[in-house]
């Protein structure tokens, strides 16, 4: 049982910036912007978390330049995008390796440490909360595993209701799906697409932003060359397996981390009937699964419609 | 992909890309001066670590080569209206390829050993992008996720492979074991010798005369064949192309295919060419250099040897260039490389609208 609940605390653990992406390319796709960049958002956001942090020494200060540098890194996005309307998906990758040679050169720069920055104390990082009860929280796992995270974790959790009812209940949400639906009805209502695809790039960008100073500021502890390793494109399958929707591609989030949890716990074990599955089969399994998903093998992964073509206003 | 303009062609053939790749040299010189070096000298320096001696121009001339294959690869993806990022997984799965060839057939003699190795390149590089052109054609998988699933999916596999399986017996890191001498694909340096003219000793090898061939038959196949024109239809507009009773599924992925065995020529330059064994990184993001790369060739042979060149001269000259300077380490490369894909590939209306504007004036006069 034990083991169960060590498996479900690091599922928790490794989902909580995945779910931030993943909400983050959520706006963006659903406004209509293909969202590659989330990579680079996050990477972008994690070293702006990692250098103010370092500097302020307070977590909070971190947590802000993340959001500041992801929202900066989307509305690049939004301008190519929205502005010079630029082809995304492109733009996308531009961004991603942009920022990827951008990072370290920066980081050598200024710290001298071979391209990461320096590791940051305690009083800089986001630490379990302390709730009533610590050591009792501490000696149990199941408690552990759901009350011992950081606060950022929890922010997380709200992150998801709050999204989920902008999305489908409030007027923003309305205008956000219509404008990644059918940009030119939109358009004839009377709504400013253009503004909806900037607000939709700015919050992705600010999602973005704390994904990008969680990996930081609550888990490495500085910032290191490439450490997003892939995680924005894992959130956008994420996404896309949850086909567009806030709590299914949450569902995506945590089938992924926990992929991610039991792989290093099987490492080199057997198990009954198979033997050991080797660990790169484990770590392809979320990729698989997007493939065997938009394939439409698994229901119908279906965008939204406008989504990768610039809005050019009709006279 | 590109809007319709009001420039006449040589401005858009020339000028635009070459604007554009001032405005992302620009940027990175910007980048440049933040860190505390002067841009004028690094380029300098570049250009001279480049081009400035023999040593520095075959390995520029080594990059090259891999890049034309991999530019060449995306440009074939794009004539189909298609985005394929996913030369790199391609190339990959290219170098198993060559390397079980390579390794299981060794008792053989070179003739007949390095044929089926490029033969073998081409086949698994075209197998990797089938599946994502296949799901493309048939179930409607938009092909760039598709792609990148399958880079990381290649990445895995490789990984698996070169850790638990083709490791050289005793041997701790994950590469595999040389392969046979007469497999090696000759260096230049070496034909050349045999000539009687002594070249420094660079890995610029025999791979490059076939790049150069690649152009050629990829200029004749794409506008000068039926195929080729079937290609281009597809790609400018499915809709007619499929009124015209074109076979569009088939199309899409005999094109995904032939984009995939493109960049899988690019590990035999490598592997064949240069390391002569297997390791995890060699495929180094040569896959990603393709797409700027076609962008900058906007899609064509010509452009694409030459921007091939640029991207080469700038990994070359880039190297040479943080053995001078410390502080500029490839990743500065990669930042440039970025910017390029930027200004070329997502920005082109940038400066599209002031020029047309400027030549609307001029020809008013």
């Amino acid at each position: 049982m034990d083991s169960f609940f060590s498996v479900l605390d690091a599922t928790i653990r490794v989902a909580t910036p995945l779910v931030l992406a993943a909400l983050a390319g959520l706006f963006s796709e659903r406004s209509g912007i293909v969202d590659l960049a989330l990579e680079g958002k996050m990477l972008a956001a994690a070293f702006a978390a990692a250098c103010v942090a370092y500097m302020m020494q307070s977590p909070w200060a971190g947590l802000a330049a993340g959001m500041v540098a992801g929202v900066m890194v989307a509305l690049l996005h939004g301008i190519v995008s929205i502005g010079y309307n630029g082809n995304q998906l492109i733009s996308g990758v531009a961004l991603n390796m942009m920022v990827s040679g951008l990072t370290p050169v920066l980081a050598l720069a200024w710290y001298q440490q071979g391209g990461r920055t320096p590791t940051l104390d305690d009083a800089a990082r986001f630490r379990s909360v302390e709730l009533p009860f610590a050591d009792a929280i501490a000696a149990s796992a199941p408690l552990k595993a759901l009350f011992g995270h950081n606060i950022l974790v929890y922010l997380a959790v709200l992150v998801i209701v709050v999204v989920s009812w902008v999305v489908y209940k409030s007027r923003f949400g309305l205008r956000l799906r219509a404008v990644g639906e059918n940009p030119h009805a939109a358009d004839a209502a009377g709504i400013n697409v253009k503004l909806v695809r900037y607000l939709a790039q700015s919050i992705s960008g600010a999602l973005c932003g704390v994904a990008g100073a969680y990996l930081v500021l609550a888990q490495t502890g500085a910032f290191i060359q490439d450490m997003t390793a892939g995680k924005g494109y894992l959130a956008l399958a994420a996404l896309i397996f949850g086909k567009w929707r806030p709590w299914a591609a949450v569902s995506g989030c945590l089938l992924f981390a926990f992929t991610d949890a039991i792989q290093i716990r099987l490492q080199g074990s057997e198990l009954p009937l198979i033997g050991s599955i080797p660990d790169a089969f484990i770590q392809a399994i979320p990729y698989v699964l997007t493939v065997v998903l938009l394939a439409g093998f698994m229901g119908r992964a279906v965008a939204p419609k406008a989504i990768g073509v610039p809005f050019v206003k009709s006279r | 992909m590109s809007q319709p303009s009001n420039l006449p062609r040589w401005a858009t053939l020339w000028l635009m890309p070459v604007l554009n790749l001032f405005a992302a040299l620009l940027v990175s010189g910007l980048v440049i001066t933040l860190i505390g070096e002067d841009p004028v000298e690094c380029l300098q320096l570049m250009i001279n670590g480049a081009f400035g001696y023999p040593e520095g121009i075959g390995y520029t001339l080594f990059y090259t080569t891999s890049f034309i294959f991999t530019g060449l690869a995306v440009a074939a993806a794009f004539h189909a209206g298609l985005f394929n990022i996913g030369g790199e997984g391609q190339m990959y799965l290219a170098g198993l390829g060559v390397t079980l060839v390579c390794l299981g057939l060794d008792f053989l003699p070179g003739w007949v050993v390095i044929p089926l190795a490029l033969l073998a390149s081409m086949v698994f590089g075209a197998a990797w992008a089938f599946i994502p052109g296949y799901l493309q054609a048939k179930r409607g998988s938009h092909i760039v996720v598709t792609t990148i699933m399958f880079n990381f999916i290649a990445s895995a596999l490789m990984t698996w492979l070169l850790v638990d399986k083709l490791i050289m017996p005793g041997s701790q890191t994950p590469a595999t074991r040389l392969f046979a001498e007469s497999a090696w694909i000759p260096m230049l340096h070496e034909l050349a010798a045999n000539l009687g003219v002594e070249l420094p000793q660079t890995p610029l090898n025999a791979t490059f005369f076939l790049a150069l061939l690649a152009l050629v038959l990829f200029y004749l196949m794409v506008w000068r064949s039926h195929w080729g024109y079937t290609l281009r239809t597809v790609g400018l507009n499915e809709k007619a192309a499929r009124y015209a009773g074109m076979p569009v599924s088939k199309v899409i992925i005999v094109a995904m295919c032939f984009s995939g065995a493109l960049a899988g020529l690019a590990a035999v330059n490598e592997l064949l060419g240069s390391t002569h064994r297997m390791n995890l990184a060699f495929t180094n993001g040569i896959g990603f250099v393709g797409i700027a790369v076609a962008l900058m060739g906007r899609n064509h042979p010509f452009g694409i040897l030459l921007s091939a060149l640029l991207f080469g001269a700038l990994t070359q000259g880039g190297l040479d260039l943080s053995f001078e300077k410390p502080a500029i380490t490839h990743e500065m490369i990669i930042l440039t490389q970025g910017l390029i894909i930027l200004f070329c590939g997502a920005l082109e209306n940038l400066f599209q609208t002031p020029l047309a504007l400027a030549f609307k004036q001029m020809t008013k006069r």
